[in-house]
């Protein structure tokens, strides 16, 4: 990587911090308490918008994953979803207006709070349909990974995104709230995942799943993108560059081994396409505030109409993290 | 009294604590060296929580970087304060705050009064066993290392450079043989005093203060000065990873550090309560008399670092995406790739399914279509038959199918009218079987009902596109099985090929085919062949077919037809 290229990424860098600065000023504080926040606190950061009925769940999961404090943006719901937020002591939240789209599909906001609040610590940042797996998160909460990672000298962890459905029409099954979606949205598609590289900011490119098979036959170059990396010891000075797929510095996107090993990673199940999907496909491709003028949510709600399964016969049904390991999706490294 | 414990300790005090205490309570000494980078208010805290017990001191503090020799000084401080205030001390365990005794240490102190006169001390000649950890085994002792490789990365690596280009070799004082092992080592008075209380330990000191990572090395070179009964093993379990990062043992290892009867175990992680709950623990027998015998964790630990280092042949996921150069494990498992056979023969992947058993899929590369086995519209691993998903990334779909398929070996039809984007993947890959019959596509050329023009038109393309293939093949660098035939060698003797071919692959253990694939009708191919001639299309491929129409009978491989002139 020559000097000038290295130059524009720093001005790149430099300009998401600036737009985040920017975008923050969108973000009035609803609930603060950042004040509890310790030093070597595990921190979660998560943008939504009308995901009320899956709040209690999401808190639960994560606060035994052992979070110790959620950072929350709320674009502007009309649901009732500060009834599961109020007056915790675990969670700070922040309400915006503002466009999604324009906040880059919510980065900006959340690189504003990271920036603000969550350098020096361990940070994950998810949606509230995505729920973090990792090598041995039966037994061991998060801190044991991340004193791990620590100790390994290493700054961000992967967890590919892996879509989860269930068998059947979407709608089949109502869930309720409170409920561990992967009950309903046991599915997963086991080996259909392509990669390639992107040879500017070091990350992978995967796609596939569910999505890509279904949604996607025809143009699978549209397929969205499946890799991630939510955990990171944030700093000050960095920033996602494009949702959690990558951040700049590029360091930190080189998750990955080259020459044949098996770097420690984990999976975030997917569990968007329950029967609250349908409804909110409807919903976000009205409101279009999503990447690529929310052409995703255009295309589901379009193929929805007539191809109403995820389920095929290849389908794996989802045990536990060691069935992932196994599988290939992900991997213990040399985390034993 | 007969075991005196060194603590070293820099973190996690509450655990420390823990540990001291449960050395104290079993009737050892502790002496305590706490890290000189840890605050005097976090120091006074961790002192005045361990206040209440009698044998147990702290000695001079010491800055501890890894690496450096500020770790053998500590060691130093704390095993003098321990000789000097504990007589009856006869074996001395150094130990560290993160480690965590698993068995009662009377049954470590038993041990031990049944070997008075050994030093444990893990302890490998530098020369005859190079150290696992590659890279500077020799050159520990023999360059400067004033900057520490942690902290200090660039200056290190700059620096041993520079020396080496130097030429620097720095010379071992007197009788010293380099020796290395674990840093954790449990030696007698006798031994640990005459290291201590060496006229020439100056000596030694001032050479060990520039060699890298002494912790691995000064005890374990002094011992063979010493010792009358050195045993190269550390009653401490502790493993290490590929970067040389102690493995960390959480509370779902429980099971194995019981199983492991080692005395010892590090590094413990300092929230593992249950482990912290559990240990030392008797097994609930009365005595447990055994010797550690940790090779459980021996093994966990080797996959580990070989899951690390090598990973899985054949898996492309988000952790380990190996560079197109990597060369070594291109697929997960074996495979086959038949191009031309059906074309030649009509029932050529029913046979051969039935045949060798294995799985036999269509062309998988077919323009318009995956042909999974049976036509399936999804297979393994949730693989779509749609041809644009293919070929949005060709290999990561053969990859991604015979990682899904492992344990079953895959077959698959080939040809030039195929997506060629994987030529050069399977061409270098040892586990492809690649057979050819060349010019094999012009036999549906000649039964197709199209217009001579086209078919010409066609011939040539495919043509091409083989010699293409072929070429690749043929190259230099190729590491697949491969096999090549042309047309009209393989109709003139097609069992013996096949053999060969079934042999190879085939999961029935079997002697002589008993029945071969319908090879199609060739009445008349060879005047086909001489109108493509005559159209100026020269088709070299295939080899010498007469006009003569003359059908070859593979029941009968004696009768060779196309011999006669």
């Amino acid at each position: 990587m020559g000097l000038w290229s290295t130059y524009k990424l720093r001005l790149r860098r430099k300009r998401y911090l600036l737009r985040a600065r920017r975008k923050a000023r969108q973000l009035t504080s609803v609930q603060d308490h950042t004040a509890q926040i310790k030093p070597g606190d595990t921190l979660l950061v998560c943008t939504l918008y009308n995901e009320a009925i899956r709040m209690p769940y999401f808190l639960r999961y994560y606060r035994d994953l052992g979070i110790d404090h959620f950072l929350i943006i709320d674009n502007d719901s009309d649901d009732g979803v500060m009834d599961h937020l109020e007056g915790q002591p675990d969670i700070s939240v922040w309400h915006t207006a503002g466009s999604y789209k324009a906040a880059r599909f919510g980065v900006d906001w959340m690189n504003a709070l990271q920036r603000r609040y969550c350098h020096g610590h361990w940070t994950l940042v998810v949606d509230p349909d995505e729920f973090f797996i990792y090598p041995f998160c039966d037994s061991r909460p998060i801190q044991a990974l991340t004193d791990w990672l620590d100790a390994a000298n290493q700054r961000s962890f992967p967890a590919m995104l892996l879509d989860m459905y269930p068998k059947g029409h979407l709608t089949d099954q109502a869930y309720q709230s409170g409920q561990d979606p992967l009950e309903i949205a046991q599915w997963f598609d086991p080996g259909n995942y392509t990669i390639s590289t992107n040879p500017q900011l070091g990350n992978l490119w995967i796609q596939g799943g569910p999505r890509a098979r279904v949604f996607f036959e025809d143009v699978p170059k549209n397929a969205p993108a499946l890799n991630k990396t939510p955990l990171v010891k944030w700093d000050r000075s960095y920033a996602y560059a494009s949702s959690t797929h990558s951040l700049v510095p590029r360091g930190l996107n080189k998750v990955y081994e080259e020459w044949g090993g098996e770097k420690t990673s984990g999976i975030l199940l997917h569990t968007k396409f329950l029967d609250t999907f349908t409804e909110k496909a409807k919903e976000e491709a009205a409101r279009n505030q999503h990447y690529a003028g929310g052409a995703e949510y255009a295309a589901y709600a379009k193929a929805l109409k007539d191809h109403p399964e995820l389920w095929c016969e290849w389908s794996e049904k989802y045990i536990n993290w060691r069935q992932l390991e196994i599988l290939g999706l992900m991997s213990k490294g040399s985390w034993a | 009294m007969s075991v005196g414990v060194l603590l070293l300790v820099h973190t996690a005090f509450d655990r420390a604590e823990q540990v001291a205490r449960i050395w104290a309570d079993a009737g050892c000494p502790v002496v305590i060296h706490v890290d000189a980078k840890v605050s005097g208010q976090e120091f006074d805290a961790f002192k005045a929580a361990l206040s209440d017990l009698n044998d147990v001191r702290f000695c001079q503090r010491h800055k501890c970087v890894w690496g450096m020799w500020g770790l053998v000084a500590a060691t130093q401080s704390a095993a003098e304060v321990m000789l000097a205030e504990f007589d009856d001390v006869r074996h001395v365990y150094l130990s560290s705050g993160s480690c965590l005794p698993l068995r009662p240490i009377d049954e470590l102190r038993a041990y031990l009064d049944a070997r008075p006169r050994t030093d444990f001390i893990e302890s490998a000649n530098t020369a005859e066993a190079p150290w696992a950890v590659a890279g500077l085994e020799e050159e520990r002792f023999t360059l400067f290392f004033p900057f520490s490789w942690q902290h200090r990365r660039w200056s290190f690596d700059w620096l041993v450079d520079l020396q080496r280009r130097l030429g620097v070799k720095r010379k071992l004082p007197e009788k010293l043989v380099p020796h290395m092992g674990s840093q954790w080592w449990c030696l007698t008075r006798q031994t640990l005093s005459a290291i201590l209380q060496d006229p020439r330990r100056a000596d030694y000191d001032r050479f060990f203060k520039s060699v890298w990572i002494p912790d691995e090395s000064y005890f374990q070179t002094l011992a063979r000065l010493y010792s009358t009964q050195i045993e190269s093993r550390s009653l401490t379990l502790s493993k290490f990873d590929h970067h040389g990062k102690p493995h960390v043992f959480y509370d779902d290892h429980l099971q194995l550090l019981r199983r492991s009867d080692c005395f010892v175990a590090r590094k413990i992680w300092p929230k593992a309560d249950r482990l912290y709950q559990v240990f030392p623990d008797n097994r609930g027998e009365e005595v447990n008399q055994a010797g550690p015998n940790p090779s459980m964790i021996d093994q966990l630990a080797a996959k580990a670092t070989k899951r690390r280092i090598s990973g899985r042949d054949g898996l492309y996921m988000q952790s380990r995406f190996p560079d197109p150069h990597f060369e070594s494990g291109v697929t997960a498992a074996p495979y086959s790739v038949f191009q031309g056979f059906s074309d030649l023969f009509e029932d050529f992947e029913s046979w051969l399914a039935l045949t060798s058993g294995c799985k036999v899929h269509g062309h998988l590369f077919a323009l318009d279509r995956v042909e999974f086995e049976d036509r399936a519209p999804v297979y393994r691993g949730a693989l779509s038959d749609s041809a644009r998903a293919r070929d949005y990334n060709p290999k990561s779909f053969l990859t991604n199918l015979i990682w899904n398929t492992r344990g079953e070996r895959q077959c698959f039809q080939y040809g030039p009218q195929d997506n060629q984007a994987n030529n050069w993947l399977m061409a270098k890959d040892p586990n492809a079987q690649i057979s050819v019959i060349s010019g094999a596509w012009a036999v549906p050329l000649f039964k197709s009902n199209s217009n001579f023009e086209d078919i010409r038109r066609d011939a040539a393309w495919m043509q091409k596109q083989e010699a293409e293939f072929l070429k690749v093949l043929r190259s230099p660098w190729i590491k697949a099985k491969i096999r090549i035939w042309t047309m009209s060698e393989f109709v003139d003797a097609p069992v013996e090929p096949l053999q060969v071919i079934v042999d190879e692959i085939g999961t029935y253990p079997q002697n002589r085919l008993t029945w071969l694939p319908k090879m199609t009708d060739l009445t008349g191919f060879g005047q086909f062949v001489q109108n493509l001639k005559n159209q100026g299309m020269h088709p070299h491929l295939l080899g010498e077919f007469p006009v003569d129409p003359q059908q070859p009978s593979p029941q009968t491989p004696s009768r060779r037809p196309y011999l006669v002139q």
